[in-house]
């Protein structure tokens, strides 16, 4: 177990170098220019320019530039942005309110959507199965940026009872945000769960549970849905991942100054230091969180036995 | 060994009624499916006696689990229906009773042994853990008193090192000893009966029998009633006390064990019998019944065996049998026996 974890780390150095690379290249491939991007419409002073070029090392070629920067990065020195900001500040300030963000709408979904999964499956064809059947397609149809306004709108300005914008102040303003953001992959695990279940509930040892005269409930819970959590986790791990680099949308609607709106932001202005930071952190907590699938794997399912 | 506190088995109204044990009277189960209804049971009957063996032998689909699954109340309801009959325990229906009343009944009262043992056992859950949950849940023992039960439980079904394997998962077990586990979770509460639906069809010849031996002593040892189903003869030859043998829903023909054997009374027993490879027979072929068991939503008319019985005459394309009493040539009674065809006489005297 422990050889595993140390094996799957090591793995992540790889992932990691080729990550950065691959997002290193592509910034400062983009066309245009970062320091004229700092003059905005007007006309950069060439003095400046030149100055400014030679201080970022923008005269380099670009191996030569990402040596600088990852040497950096592996004494812990995230670098600047091209206005002298160090990438670390900026990064502390907006990750966490990601973080918070993406754990509000991690638990919406889990919670909700495996709930609302195991009521459907029991209740196969039944009223409460076709509304979650209903509902969940339209939350997977509908984009999160008109989910995300018309919620805005009807339940912020309409009926004023959610805040319409983020509150640094007071985390319960994350929550309408998080709702839209948890909402498709709601939908999704919603159905997951509804399949697992139905699947599960066919199972011999289902049968031999309910032969044991065990009440219903702890057929369910202790019998069938166990086993029916082992694709849901796989799922629920990825898309930690995903909602906390998914949320530019949300952020943006919300007015929630995290990590998807600082990207935004890096990509158009060619912080290459910022955009790569960010992405490289975001690769980390991917690799963590398929980490953590793989041992809950062995944990829900005895079979399975990593060396 | 445990005394185990058995209140609700001993408040049962085993003798005081003179009823049997468990008595099935005329049972119809039918399933609704989207092509049709399939009638998987057409009217059975038979019973079993504290302490007897009862062999239900039959094919795949001839409604040998059904009748199991309806006693034990495991039925998937919808798709399946009980248009008819009784299920008499202690001489009550259970098919009046509450859900309630039954969940009570199954596992306590009346068990079951699947016949996979590795797709019937939680993979997730620990042996003891499945065993114990048997104590935890009916008689409220405690998470540890129920482990020491479970490893009880698992010496006297002869698992060598139960307290070290007891935290062990199903699929860390043989063949045999996760069968010999299903065995000790239908017998943790002894039950007055046992249902054990092909307990060693997924075994090794040699474990079979070990199987068979341990399952027939523990019985023995408890007086317990069993049901053995099986689709092979040679199982049942040496443990069960009467044979019921069934075809497309319906009990074809009783006996007691070995009269069977001797002398069949139904053409489709006859074909099982003969199919059996002999010694003797070394360099011909195998007899096998022609045909296949009829589609259960098209159940043919008059005796469902008529079209691959070799001595089907034109009655048995119109007319059900029923099953009758098989007596000797001169009219001299033969207990227990019965069989459902129309020409019976000359099937076991011819």
């Amino acid at each position: 177990m422990g050889r595993y974890v140390i094996r799957r780390l090591l793995q992540a150095i790889p992932v990691l170098l080729g990550a950065t690379i691959l997002i290193y290249c592509l910034v400062f491939l983009l066309p245009g220019d970062p320091i004229q991007a700092l003059a905005g419409e007007k006309k950069a002073d060439p003095n400046i320019t030149a100055i400014l070029r030679e201080q970022y090392h923008l005269n380099d070629p670009l191996y030569q530039r990402y040596w600088y920067y990852i040497s950096g990065v592996l004494t812990g020195d995230f670098g600047t942005d091209f206005t002298g900001r160090p990438v670390a500040e900026i990064m502390s300030e907006t990750f966490p309110v990601t973080l918070n963000l993406a754990t509000i709408a991690f638990a919406v979904e889990a919670v909700i959507g495996i709930i609302a999964g195991v009521f459907s499956a029991l209740g196969r064809g039944k009223f409460l199965d076709n509304v979650v059947l209903l509902s969940t397609l339209l939350l997977v149809s509908v984009p999160v940026f008109v989910l995300g306004n018309v919620l805005q709108l009807v339940l912020g300005v309409k009926w004023a009872i959610a805040p319409i914008s983020y509150d640094s102040e007071d985390m319960t303003t994350l929550i309408l945000p998080a709702v839209v953001l948890a909402s498709a992959s709601l939908a999704y695990i919603t159905r997951l769960t509804r399949t697992s279940m139905m699947e599960t509930m066919r199972a011999d040892y289902v049968r031999t549970a309910t032969a044991k005269g065990l009440s219903r409930s702890r057929v369910i819970v202790r019998h069938a849905l166990r086993n029916a959590m082992i694709p849901i986790v796989t799922f629920l791990g990825v898309d930690l991942g995903a909602l906390m680099g998914g949320a530019i949308i949300t952020e943006r609607i919300f007015n929630i100054p995290g990590i998807g709106g600082t990207l935004y932001q890096a990509v158009y202005l060619r912080q290459g230091t910022t955009v790569v930071s960010i992405v490289t952190v975001l690769v980390l907590v991917y690799i963590a969180a398929n980490l953590i699938v793989d041992l809950l794997y062995a944990v829900l399912d005895p079979r399975i036995r990593y060396a | 060994m445990t005394t185990i506190d058995k209140k609700t088995s001993a408040s049962g109204a085993t003798s005081a009624t003179g009823a049997p044990l468990l008595e099935v009277r005329d049972l119809h189960v039918e399933f609704h499916t989207r092509d049709g209804v399939a009638k998987a049971i057409n009217g059975v009957s038979y019973s079993v006696e504290a302490g007897e063996t009862l062999a239900v032998l039959g094919e795949s689909g001839s409604g040998k689990s059904v009748t199991a699954q309806a006693i034990m109340g495991i039925l998937d309801m919808p798709p399946g229906r009980i248009p008819k009959g009784e299920i008499l325990f202690h001489g009550e229906d259970m098919l009046t009773m509450s859900a309630e009343e039954r969940r009570k009944i199954r596992g306590r009262r009346i068990a079951m042994i699947f016949q996979d043992a590795l797709s019937a056992l939680n993979p997730v859950l620990s042996v003891g853990y499945q065993l114990g949950e048997m104590y935890r849940v009916h008689l409220g023992l405690s998470r540890k008193e129920a482990k020491a039960r479970a490893i009880e439980l698992m010496d006297r079904v002869k698992i060598p090192a139960a307290a070290a394997r007891v935290n062990d998962y199903p699929h860390q077990f043989s063949g045999g000893m996760r069968q010999r586990i299903m065995i000790a979770m239908a017998m943790a509460l002894e039950p007055d009966l046992i249902i054990a639906d092909e307990p060693t069809t997924a075994l090794d010849v040699t474990v079979q029998a070990q199987v068979m031996d341990l399952l027939a002593e523990l019985q023995r040892e408890e007086n317990m009633g069993l049901i053995l189903i099986t689709h092979d003869l040679g199982v049942v030859a040496d443990v069960a006390d009467k044979i019921a043998v069934m075809y497309a829903g319906r009990i074809v023909e009783q006996s007691p064990i070995h009269e069977l054997y001797k002398r069949p009374a139904h053409p489709y027993t006859r074909g099982l019998l003969d199919s059996i490879p002999r010694l003797d027979q070394k360099g011909q072929e195998l007899y096998a019944i022609k045909g296949l068991p009829p589609n259960l939503m098209k159940i043919p008319p008059g005796c469902a065996f008529n079209p691959r019985c070799p001595k089907a005459r034109d009655i048995c394309r119109t007319e059900v049998p029923a099953l009758v009493p098989v007596t000797e040539q001169d009219g001299g009674e033969l207990p227990g026996r019965g069989s459902a065809c129309h020409f019976w006489k000359e099937t076991i005297h011819g």
